[in-house]
């Protein structure tokens, strides 16, 4: 067998399954997305009719769907920069020399990252509980009344969010502080003698030279937020009065409970249209502020 | 004094205690779920809540294994998740190796297609992949669990990355002296990749466990439900039984800390691989 041969035998069962197994499936969503496909199709594919855009006019005429994208863009937009601070913030303190046991924080900081989102999620759950949660009786230490944070439509989501942020921050921190080691120390050298403070140290040599880093932790923030899914499932249900609704959990629900396959997998699709078009205006934002 | 206006002790106490606040806000939902599962049936539902348990019991962890199938839903998550980590480190490292070493036609389109569809989202495919399966007959079956994870773009690049590293004369060598490419690969390849397929299978194994999407779509029948899924249908089903809850999310949760903690460089070093280096 030659090299070249080679090559081809070694990377096709790989390139096979996921062209099989994702690439064939996420075209024929396309497809499916353009069709009526539901339960009666699941029983009789004859039952199937082509129905060009409609699924994805009704989603835009459908309340449920908007409630869905407003409660998903909310997520995303004070989740993601809340995320990106504490895990900069973290890495921040493990990478400054003042700090002791280093190590053991920083695999304190990760635990959360490997752990299970659905049994993390009922822990917190628990913690947020309204009558007997941690939570409300710290609070209440300080004089505060209970907050019933899962079960008022104010506060369901920025409990979501907080629990997020917990369970996730490790993850950027990790890449946040490689990218911190990689600065020269000659670099902070030089404006200490300069006469620099320690903030616009952070500002005029930390944040440039992370500047690529950023970006990057922030495309990929962006992206995993955009794909709200077990927290509410596991947490809310949802609730209450939609609040918790995320654009996946539509389509979970579109999907495999009403079993509208076609218009499930039009919700899927302006998802990714949505995360694309997110993650490239982030990018635009970036070349035109000079970061590469 | 230095020149923020700080004294050093204050500076050293202050990031000290940040560490240590963020480290508390870090670990104390777990150890509080370890507590918990540890108190007698009701005991959590006070107010206060109780931090310790009074009477340590493993009542909760027999009762799911004894009336919950606990045992069931464990093996079938060890199942599922160690049969797609064989698979995948398998196959992705042949494909990576394929991407960084050997010359074929069509390579780096191939290579730039897949790099492309990374930034497509598992969802969009799962509709037609459960029709797909279930034409199959897979739906409720171990491999409609396993079949999506078999490979992955992330771990095809994340060996191709490294494997660019090995040099091509100790491919060559092997080559004149007229071995095989496949005993090239299982001799030479694999033994040279070794930390790369440690961080690939803890990555996969992580990955599988950890899933809740599709083995939620694709195992309704409870017998064979993972850890996750059972947990949540526990959850919703018995939502004041908080001691046995904690319990479950012991269960869960314990074996994938473990599998991290005691590989946690080879874990840590993946992630970089595959972020800041790409």
């Amino acid at each position: 067998m030659k090299p070249s041969t080679a090559g081809w035998v070694f990377a096709a069962p790989a390139l096979g399954v996921i062209g099989l197994f994702f690439g064939l499936p996420v075209l024929a969503a396309l497809a499916l997305s353009l069709t009526d496909f539901d339960i009666y199709s699941l029983a009789h594919i004859e039952n199937l009719r082509f129905v060009a855009f409609d699924n994805y006019l009704g989603l835009l005429r459908n309340p449920l769907f908007w409630k869905a994208l407003g409660n998903t863009l909310y997520f995303v937009a004070v989740g993601v920069p809340l995320s990106i601070a504490v895990s900069l913030g973290a890495a921040l303190l493990l990478n400054s020399k003042l700090g002791v046991f280093k190590p053991f924080f920083r695999t304190a900081f990760f635990a959360p990252v490997v752990t299970t989102v659905v049994a993390v999620a009922v822990i917190w759950r628990y913690l947020l509980h309204t009558r007997y949660g941690l939570i409300n009786w710290g609070l209440s230490g300080l004089g505060i009344d209970p907050v019933d944070w899962l079960g008022d439509p104010r506060w369901a989501m920025p409990s979501i969010i907080v629990f997020a942020v917990w369970k996730n921050f490790g993850y950027n921190m990790i890449i946040f502080l490689a990218g911190l080691q990689a600065i020269p120390e000659d670099l902070y050298e030089a404006a200490r003698i300069d006469g620099a403070s320690a903030t616009r140290q952070f500002r005029h040599i930390t944040l440039p030279i992370l500047g690529p880093v950023l970006l990057m932790v922030s495309i990929l923030t962006l992206a995993g937020y955009f794909q709200l899914f077990a927290e509410p499932y596991v947490m809310t249900q949802g609730g209450p009065l939609q609040s918790t609704v995320s654009v996946l959990y539509l389509m979970y629900e579109e999907g495999f409970k009403w079993w509208n396959l076609g218009n499930a997998s039009a919700v899927a699709f302006l998802l990714f249209v949505l995360m694309t078009a997110s993650t490239s205006a982030l990018m635009w934002l970036a070349r035109r502020k000079g970061v590469e | 004094m230095n020149r923020d206006g700080m004294p050093a002790w204050l500076a050293r106490a202050i990031v000290n205690g940040l560490l240590i606040g963020l480290a508390v806000l870090s670990l104390a939902p777990l150890l509080w779920m370890l507590a918990v599962s540890l108190m007698q049936p009701g005991e959590a539902a006070a107010f206060p809540p109780p931090l310790w348990p009074a009477s340590p019991t493993l009542h909760n962890y027999s009762e799911l294994f004894s009336r919950m199938g606990m045992g069931r839903y464990l093996l079938n998550s060890f199942l599922v998740s160690t049969l797609v980590t064989a698979i995948a480190v398998l196959l992705n490292t042949l494909a990576g190796y394929a991407f960084a070493k050997l010359d074929f036609a069509g390579r780096e389109g191939v290579f730039r297609l897949l790099l492309a569809a990374l930034v497509i989202p598992a969802q969009v495919s799962m509709m037609p992949l459960f029709l797909m399966l279930k034409q199959m007959g897979l739906i409720n079956t171990y491999a409609g669990a396993v079949v999506p994870g078999m490979a992955g773009i992330f771990g095809i690049f994340l060996v191709r990355q490294y494997a660019r590293s090995i040099p091509d004369e100790l491919l060559e060598a092997p080559r004149i002296d007229g071995a095989g490419e496949l005993r090239i690969f299982f001799q030479i390849v694999l033994p040279a990749l070794r930390p790369i397929l440690v961080t690939l299978a803890i990555f996969s194994f992580l990955g599988a466990w950890n899933d809740f999407m599709w083995p939620l779509i694709v195992l309704s029948d409870e017998r064979l439900q993972t850890l996750p899924v059972a947990l949540a249908s526990l959850s919703r089903e018995h939502v004041q039984d908080n001691e046995m809850m904690m319990a479950g999310s012991v269960v869960t949760v314990v074996p994938v800390l473990l599998l991290f903690l005691v590989l946690q460089r080879y874990y840590l070093q993946g992630l970089l691989v595959g972020s800041v280096k790409g």
